[in-house]
């Protein structure tokens, strides 16, 4: 039974060596190179561009305009197609635009023998502007009287929800009322590929391109869309993807290189440089308002909070970030009322999108700050109040209506109470609080996610198994593996099923839309949870087809015949070996009377959901005069459901742990103002950890089984990124007294706060 | 145009190459594509590959320098159809998740465990914090760097190959 | 591929001295690092380069009678493998752990550093705590010159057209009588700029570490326009018990340093943290002063 093994990814061997290639490393022969002409103001029209010294230049190819492009608009967005217009993405881009809506922008295009040269071009075009009202705080750009962005206004969306109860009423019945107003920042998925995509034509008609891209068949409906093309004239390859986070949930630059090599008949690459690579999608920045009411007993009575979203100059994901962080309040603390609003608005920042968490990192940080607050109102050991309201196995879902059929929280928070020692540690920083220089403290916090986006997108995935004449069987998914371990997992439920060794899975890593079974990719940490019952059919399909050959081979009824450990055997007498698989496989290929290729193909929809939980326990230090927090210990508690491979489980956990702590202490992109131009969009500037910012990273597992799954799993991808945040804040609260309404908890940013609370005086 | 001579992965090599090009331009059109760019600036570490056994970012260093030096590169160190100790240690220590930052890690844990070997160190002595800071130029996005400190202590705990002739010849 | 407009690999220094000459737009380029990073950028101030990468003359470092002499061409990873430097100039061992990562240790040499200008540059304070002199060649001849004085402003430094800087020089710091320390104040332990670098050098007049301040040397990087030596402050702490002498240092430091607000930090907070650090840098400096004078006195004794 290859399910809850520790088995080595499959691979592993093709990265160790660099023989795994990426997107950069197919570029084809002849390839040409294309450069963005990039607006260089914040919001703005575009009156003239000289392209003369562009073109003069030798080596130039081709410069295309906004003027050039199809009026076509479309929608980014990596989301599943909707049937329901009203449900569908805000088709808000052009290839290249004429009205600049943030400093960055694209206007042009140069195509060029080389890449060096595309960029000298492109900074040889002359631009005038006709400069508008730059807008980076969304609540001027809500503002009646704000100039508008998009024709449609500022707000993209505004809608909310209020389930479980009068929220009014149980607020103003409750013993003990908190509120606050958080804050969170821009930040960047910083996926160590850039962005990279390149495109050609082998035939009049048909356009490839190979892209690193999280959602190949979603990328090709859009590119379909954006240049007016019926979606099967676009293939589009998925090779090895070096990281994603959701930032590759989006049609980036797909549409361009194709329409490129359309064009021209030529081959056509773009590798965005790390600069353009950070201001092409962020993590959308929010406001949040909060008020929760409590009994004095600690029961959570009502919740309701207020998110203002900023998506910067265009929609992409829009307003589905926000609303599904919302959304992931109920079935967390499920007996509580909860009213949630939102509003997401266009400003002239960089274009905020997917990226891990979607929305719930910000949502959760404000509802486990409300949570921190009452502790202290009422006293309370932090993780005693969040026990007494996490949910319980049967506890329904007040918006959903649905029961949660397995809710490990109450155990992830007891599991975690004695792993990190929590009594203890919280006792002996309690000593250090009043030193004038290093202090210690702790915090935690929880999270409720879910395993997919139904009901509010379709879920559908497809698997295709063949067995090949050596008894190997290929395994193709649609879903697609970003380097989260996504092909490994598929491999290990199929050996399940088949009762294969994991080594007789062969995975197509390689996703291509001509050939590859339909699912939209990898997103809303999905494809374990709706892949699993597809692997699940498929192998049991192949398994019967298996047997019905053994069958003919044998004279026996398929129905007395098993497949075990990779033999034919006798169901009764399973030591009783009729023949091994390739025998059997040599037979149905190249018998010359019965069998054919055995193979079997699945497209299963999901129509459950089932929310995944967990906690973040963590230990800081800070260093007062420096006003610097360090994180010093930190434990994720998941229950993930059934854990189907324990290494790349954890290494979800803490890469989820580590970028969390990024976003807690250190990231935030940050932009001018007036200009609205980005200030740090490079490694050195953006201060993503490194080794040394880094603790060791402390993770555990309640492994609940859960039934609707198909191999009893929940999602893992995004949920270890959710709780941190709040958890460190909390334990920054803990230690110093100082409670910050915002992250990241900079030196910078905590100096004043540290100052007004008078802990930088004498101490130095 | 530039001549130079140098050899890479223990091959000789007579190139003419462009003097604006970078030491990544020079491998990668060679063909040895795990060299990948992420920052072009020495921020990322991605590009790491060793000149005479020294760990450099290979975007940021000329390829008019290697005239006359020896490059290493993550393919090179596959020898016999076999992993290096350092590459088996990243896979056996599940290190390994996009892979785009892994051939660079690889190069600078490779040229780490080396200089500890040849200066004697003791891998009991090395702390993970040594680890921790001999890695600090390489970036990693997915796996919040615990399981490559595993990976390369594992790699530091191996027998050491230059070695391993002569302790079995040893009376 | 960078965008040079013109490249030039001169196999001597006089050969590149002539070269810089020649080319007044020219820009030598040892380590690239900076270079290599602004050109990236579009800066067309650095497309013209005399490459003196790995130029012998500019390699090595010797001692000679208590001076140290690091050629310019020494990569950070060369100074803190070195022995000898590790011997005579421990604080500058200590600030070359702090730049970057090792990959960019590997390549960036510290006659860059010092001559790109920067007033963040992480070999600056304790160069300047440790008095080092430069040694340059030009057109002109040689000269040797202090390094006090020859950063002018942001990435503007005292260097002749046609000049290289050949090798700093730094009297040992035993010699110097001195216990030092140098710490990097940055978002992140590594691959950062600082936000605030600060250098001490500490004498004291009698062996305790709660004794009288005798010499005072305090330099920072990023508190003003270059990096800087505070002599106010440095003249307020001399005489005074190392507990008052470091309240006197941080009255005093107004006078010597004019950290600014930008986005990177604002002027109040790096003030707070140069307060800061300097107290423990001084701190640190004469704790360490005090036991290697017990160690001293110890190996007389024995």
């Amino acid at each position: 039974m290859s399910i809850g093994q520790p088995v080595t990814r499959l691979d592993a061997e093709a990265k160790v060596t660099g023989r795994a290639r990426y997107t950069e490393d197919l570029l084809p022969a002849g390839v040409l190179s294309a450069v963005y002409i990039r607006g260089s103001v914040a919001h703005g029209r575009v009156l003239d561009m000289d392209l003369s010294a562009a073109l003069a230049l030798p080596g130039v190819e081709a410069v295309f305009t906004h003027a050039d492009v199809p009026r076509l608009l479309y929608a980014p967005a990596g989301h599943p197609f909707s049937l329901d217009p009203d449900h569908a993405d805000v088709a808000d881009r052009l290839l290249l635009t004429g009205h600049v809506r943030f400093h960055g922008d694209e206007i042009g295009v140069v195509v060029a023998r080389d890449e060096l040269t595309a960029q000298r071009a492109a900074s040889l075009v002359a631009v005038s502007y006709e400069e508008l009202p730059v807008l980076t705080d969304p609540r001027e750009a809500m503002a009646e009287e704000a100039f508008a962005i998009h024709p449609g206004g500022n707000i993209v969306k505004q809608d909310g929800f209020s389930v479980g109860g009068d929220v009014d009423a149980l607020l103003a019945q409750a013993d003990v009322v908190v509120e606050g107003e958080y804050q969170t920042p821009v930040t960047q998925h910083c996926h160590m590929e850039p962005v990279v995509a390149h495109a050609y034509m082998e035939d009049m008609e048909r356009i490839t391109v190979v892209t690193s891209t999280q959602i190949p068949h979603i990328c090709r409906r859009v590119v379909g869309q954006a240049l007016g093309l019926d979606w099967s004239r676009v293939r589009i390859v998925k090779p090895y993807v070096g990281g994603g986070f959701g930032a590759k949930q989006d049609v980036l630059l797909e549409p361009m290189v194709a329409f490129l090599a359309w064009k021209l008949g030529r081959p056509v690459r773009m590798a965005l440089t790390r600069e353009e690579s950070m201001i092409t999608r962020t993590r959308h920045a929010m406001r949040i308002r909060g008020r929760a009411g409590f009994a004095r007993d600690g029961r959570l009575l009502a919740m309701n909070m207020d998110a203002v979203s900023n998506t910067g100059a265009y929609a992409s994901h829009g307003h589905s970030v926000v609303s599904a962080g919302g959304g992931k309040l109920c079935s967390m603390y499920p007996h509580a009322a909860v009213r949630f609003h939102a509003a997401t608005v266009y400003t002239n920042l960089p274009i905020a999108g997917a990226m891990r968490g979607y929305g719930s990192p910000q949502i959760i940080f404000a509802c486990e700050c409300l949570l921190d607050e009452a502790a202290k109102a009422l006293d309370m050991d932090p993780l005693d109040l969040r026990r007494i309201n996490a949910g319980r196995p049967g506890d329904v879902n007040p918006r959903s209506g649905k029961p949660i059929e397995t809710h490990g929280l109450a155990d992830c928070l007891r599991l975690g109470r004695e792993r990190f020692g929590w009594d203890e540690r919280r006792a002996a920083a309690q000593i250090t609080q009043a030193a004038p220089e290093i202090r210690r403290g702790v915090g935690v916090a929880c999270f409720s996610f879910n395993s997919g986006v139904y009901p509010v997108g379709v879920e559908i995935s497809g698997i295709r198994l063949t067995l090949n004449q050596d008894g190997c069987v290929t395994l193709q998914a649609g879903a697609t593996e970003i380097g989260q371990g996504a092909d490994t997992v598929f491999a290990q439920m199929a050996a399940a099923v088949l009762d294969l060794p994991v080594t007789s899975l062969r995975v197509v890593s390689t996703q291509d839309t001509d050939v590859t079974p339909f699912d939209p990719g990898a997103f809303a940490s999905r494809q374990t949870y709706v892949v699993g019952p597809a692997v699940k059919a498929a192998s049991l399909e192949l398994r019967a087809r298996i047997l019905n050959h053994a069958a003919l081979m044998t004279g026996y009824p398929a129905s007395a015949l098993d497949l075990k450990a990779g033999s034919l055997v006798a169901t009764r007498q399973p030591a009783r070996v009729f023949m091994s698989l390739k025998e059997l496989a040599l037979d149905a290929y190249y018998h010359k009377n019965r069998g054919g290729q055995l193979t079997a193909e699945r497209s299963v929809k999901t129509r459950s959901n089932a929310p995944s939980f967990g906690c973040t326990f963590v230990e800081v230090e800070v260093d007062i005069p420096l006003c610097r927090v360090r994180v010093t210990d930190m434990l994720n508690v998941h229950d993930c459901g059934v854990v189907i491979n324990p290494i790349t489980a954890k290494g979800q956990a803490q890469g989820g742990m580590a970028m969390a702590i990024g976003w807690a202490l250190y990231e935030e992109l940050l932009v001018d103002p007036r200009s609205g131009r980005v200030r740090n969009n490079n490694l050195l500037d953006y201060k993503m950890p490194t080794f040394l910012d880094l603790p060791d990273l402390d993770v555990a597992f309640v492994q609940t089984a859960e039934p609707s799954g198909g191999f009893g799993n929940k999602s893992l991808g995004e949920p270890p990124l959710l709780s941190p945040a709040p958890a460190i804040r909390s334990a920054v609260w803990n230690a110093t007294g100082v409670k910050a309404d915002f992250i990241p908890l900079t030196p910078k940013a905590l100096f004043p706060l540290f100052r007004d609370a008078g802990l930088l005086e004498g101490a130095r | 145009m530039l001549t130079l001579s140098c050899t890479i992965n223990d091959r000789p090599h007579e190139l003419t190459i462009d003097p604006r090009s970078s030491l990544l331009d020079l491998l990668r059109n060679q063909g040895l594509t795990s060299v990948k760019q992420g920052c072009g600036v020495g921020e990322c570490g991605a590009c790491t590959v060793l000149v005479d056994d020294t760990a450099v970012n290979a975007c940021l260093y000329l390829a008019a320098w290697v005239h006359g030096k020896r490059i290493r590169t993550v393919e090179g160190e596959v020898r016999d159809g076999c992993l290096s100790p350092v590459q088996q240690a990243y896979v056996d220590a599940g290190a390994v998740q996009c892979g785009f930052c892994t051939p660079g890690l690889i190069m600078t844990t490779t040229a780490f465990v080396q200089s500890c070997r040849e200066q004697g160190r003791d891998p009991e002595d090395i702390t993970p914090e040594d680890i921790r800071r001999a890695h600090a130029g390489n970036l990693c996005r997915c796996t919040g760097y615990e399981t490559i400190v595993q990976a390369v202590r594992q790699a530091l705990e191996q027998p050491d190959p230059s070695k391993m002739d002569t302790e079995s010849t040893a009376p | 591929m960078y965008a040079f407009e013109s490249y030039h690999r001169p196999q001597s220094l006089t050969d590149a001295v002539a070269l810089l000459a020649a080319n007044p737009f020219a820009r030598p380029m040892a380590g690239g690092t900076d270079i290599l990073v602004r050109l990236r950028e579009g800066h067309k101030d650095y497309a013209d380069i005399v490459d003196i990468h790995g130029l012998p003359e500019l390699e090595g470092m010797s001692a000679d009678r208590g001076e140290l002499r690091i050629g310019s061409g020494t990569t950070f990873a060369a100074l803190m493998t070195s022995s000898l430097a590790t011997r005579l100039a421990p604080m500058l061992i200590e600030a070359a752990g702090w730049v970057a990562g090792p990959q960019i240790r590997n390549t960036a040499t510290i006659g860059g550093n010092i001559c790109n200008g920067s007033a963040c540059a992480d070999s600056a304070a304790p160069l300047l705590v440790l008095n080092a002199h430069l040694d340059l060649i030009g057109p002109e001849g040689q000269r040797l010159i202090p390094l006090r004085g020859f950063h002018l402003g942001p990435g503007r430094v005292e260097r002749r057209p046609g000049e290289i800087l050949r090798s700093v020089r730094i009297k040992s710091e035993q010699d110097q009588g001195l216990g030092t320390a140098y710490v990097k104040y940055s978002m992140r332990q590594a691959m950062d700029i600082a936000t605030i670098g600060c250098g001490a050098g500490v004498r004291l007049r009698d062996d305790q570490s709660n004794g009288i301040v005798d010499e005072l040397r305090l330099a920072f990087t990023v508190a003003a326009p270059t990096p800087v030596r505070c002599p106010t402050a440095e003249a307020a702490a001399r005489g005074l018990p190392l507990s008052q002498a470091v309240k006197a240092v941080a009255e005093a430091l107004d006078q010597d340093v004019s950290p600014r607000t930008s986005w990177r930090a604002a002027g109040d907070f790096r003030m707070h943290i140069i307060r800061t650090l300097a107290e423990r840098m001084i701190r640190t400096a004469a704790k360490r002063f005090a036991s290697s004078a017990a160690n001293h006195q110890e190996a007389r004794t024995c």
